[in-house]
């Protein structure tokens, strides 16, 4: 019992492994389910508890698994726990159900799921297994409730529904951006977090494909064109 | 007739581009888009896959899992609709292995350029997704060859594109922090801005 391991592993990806920014992982439903704050956290513990279960569950059986059929028995696990997660949900919140439709059925095909299953949990013990998804998940959740923040708040002016900046149209003073309500701009502001992040963590930023020759004085210029 | 077919494909393409307007497969988008070589690879083995898988499923509704599918078997009262998800992820997983045995096969110069893309596309939501948009907008199996090869067109032309761009971009002076990815985002964020103004064409 190493506590050390347990903290990286539900630490570690909120902001220097986030699945998001720097794994480039389960982006399709970051974009789509994010103009309304509501929606998005459902959608967030939806995400979180299938990961934190799939995981524990596939490190329960991983020395069982043969590697050959791994990929078809992860993809059942994760398929079972999506229809549970949405079936509850359709009993309990039928409302934001019917708003997040397919997306709870893209679960299944949501790479951070299956990254996390595939890189950690078939490796590592259950409990810190269980920690990592539950670590991925809120990583996920963190930049998917930022993003959902802005997008309500300035391009509708309400934050769950609660009008927080009074539109003028309902005779208050902010102008909505109706912009930030398309769903492009999602793409947008991830890359401003993106930028946010990696400038207050340098080492994620991403080397350059080619390097700069060093700059030549006249001089040297002279002197090499003499050698050639 | 011909004349409703090329309606589907420019719709799928332009209108509802899957990457662009639906947002479906961005992680492989956003990945594997440094290179135009890459992309087109990608972009043609996602072509394939499509039109091989989308009619493939438009069939296994129509005949199998359809509410009163099965009355032909005799079952006219079984509606197997809830193993919708899983049967289409099947079906594509088996496509996809299928495809890889033949051209192996019999096409080895396109299954070296294809390389390790072709695996990649079974964890490729575009795929499920044109399926899954496929059953939702009711398609005869004719129009849902035309909408697979389509949608799977639409995909490959925007990743060649974002990859075009990309290229370009690899010399300009960008910020440090967002080089790469966050770069990417944007840039994406603009093009799916710009394909927002198909939207109000109607065929």
């Amino acid at each position: 019992m190493n506590l050390n391991r347990y903290k990286e592993a539900l630490f570690k990806p909120l902001i220097d492994e986030n699945p998001i920014t720097l794994q480039i992982l389960g982006i399709c439903s970051a974009l789509a389910v994010t103009n309304n704050l509501t929606v998005t956290l459902v959608m967030c513990v939806a995400l979180t508890s299938v990961c934190a279960f799939s995981n524990l569950f596939i490190s329960l059986i991983r020395n069982h698994i043969p590697s050959s059929i791994r990929i078809i028995v992860q993809m059942t696990i994760i398929a079972s726990l999506v229809i549970v997660v949405d079936e509850l949900l359709k009993a309990y919140d039928y409302e934001t159900s019917k708003k997040l439709s397919v997306f709870v059925g893209l679960i299944i095909t949501n790479c951070i799921v299956m990254g996390r299953a595939e890189a950690f949990a078939m490796k590592e013990k259950p409990l810190l297994s269980f920690f990592d998804g539950l670590g991925n998940g809120l990583g996920y959740s963190v930049i998917l409730i930022g993003v959902a923040t802005i997008r309500e708040l300035f391009g509708a002016g309400t934050l769950m529904g609660h009008e927080i900046l009074p539109l003028v149209s309902n005779g208050g003073w902010y102008m909505a951006n109706n912009l930030l309500l398309l769903p492009p701009s999602s793409f947008i502001i991830i890359g401003l977090f993106i930028w946010a992040i990696r400038s207050y963590k340098p080492s994620q930023v991403e080397e350059d494909d080619f390097a700069l020759s060093k700059h030549q004085t006249s001089e040297d210029l002279t002197k090499r064109e003499l050698n050639v | 007739m011909f004349e409703h077919y090329l309606n589907i494909f420019i719709t799928t393409v332009f209108i509802e581009n899957i990457a662009l307007s639906v947002f479906l497969g961005m992680c492989t988008f956003l990945a594997i888009s440094k290179k135009i070589d890459a992309a087109i690879g990608l972009g043609i083995a996602v072509i394939v896959v499509c039109l091989i898988t989308v009619p493939l499923n438009n069939l296994i509704f129509n005949y199998v899992l359809r509410d009163g599918a099965l009355a032909w078997a005799g079952l006219p009262d079984t509606n197997l609709e809830f193993v919708e998800l899983i049967s289409y992820i099947g079906v594509i997983a088996a496509a996809v292995q299928i495809l890889e045995m033949f051209l192996d096969k019999y096409v080895p110069a396109l299954y070296n350029a294809l390389g390790v893309f072709l695996p990649l596309i079974t964890v490729n939501c575009a795929i499920l997704g044109a399926s899954l948009f496929m059953v939702e907008k009711d398609l005869m199996f004719g129009e849902s060859v035309v909408y697979g090869l389509g949608a799977g067109f639409g995909w490959a032309m925007a990743i060649v594109i974002l990859a075009g761009i990309r290229e370009k971009l690899k010399y300009s002076d960008i910020p440090e922090g967002l080089k790469g990815l966050g770069a990417t985002f944007i840039i994406v964020g603009l093009m799916s801005f710009g394909f927002m103004s198909f939207g109000g064409i109607s065929l």
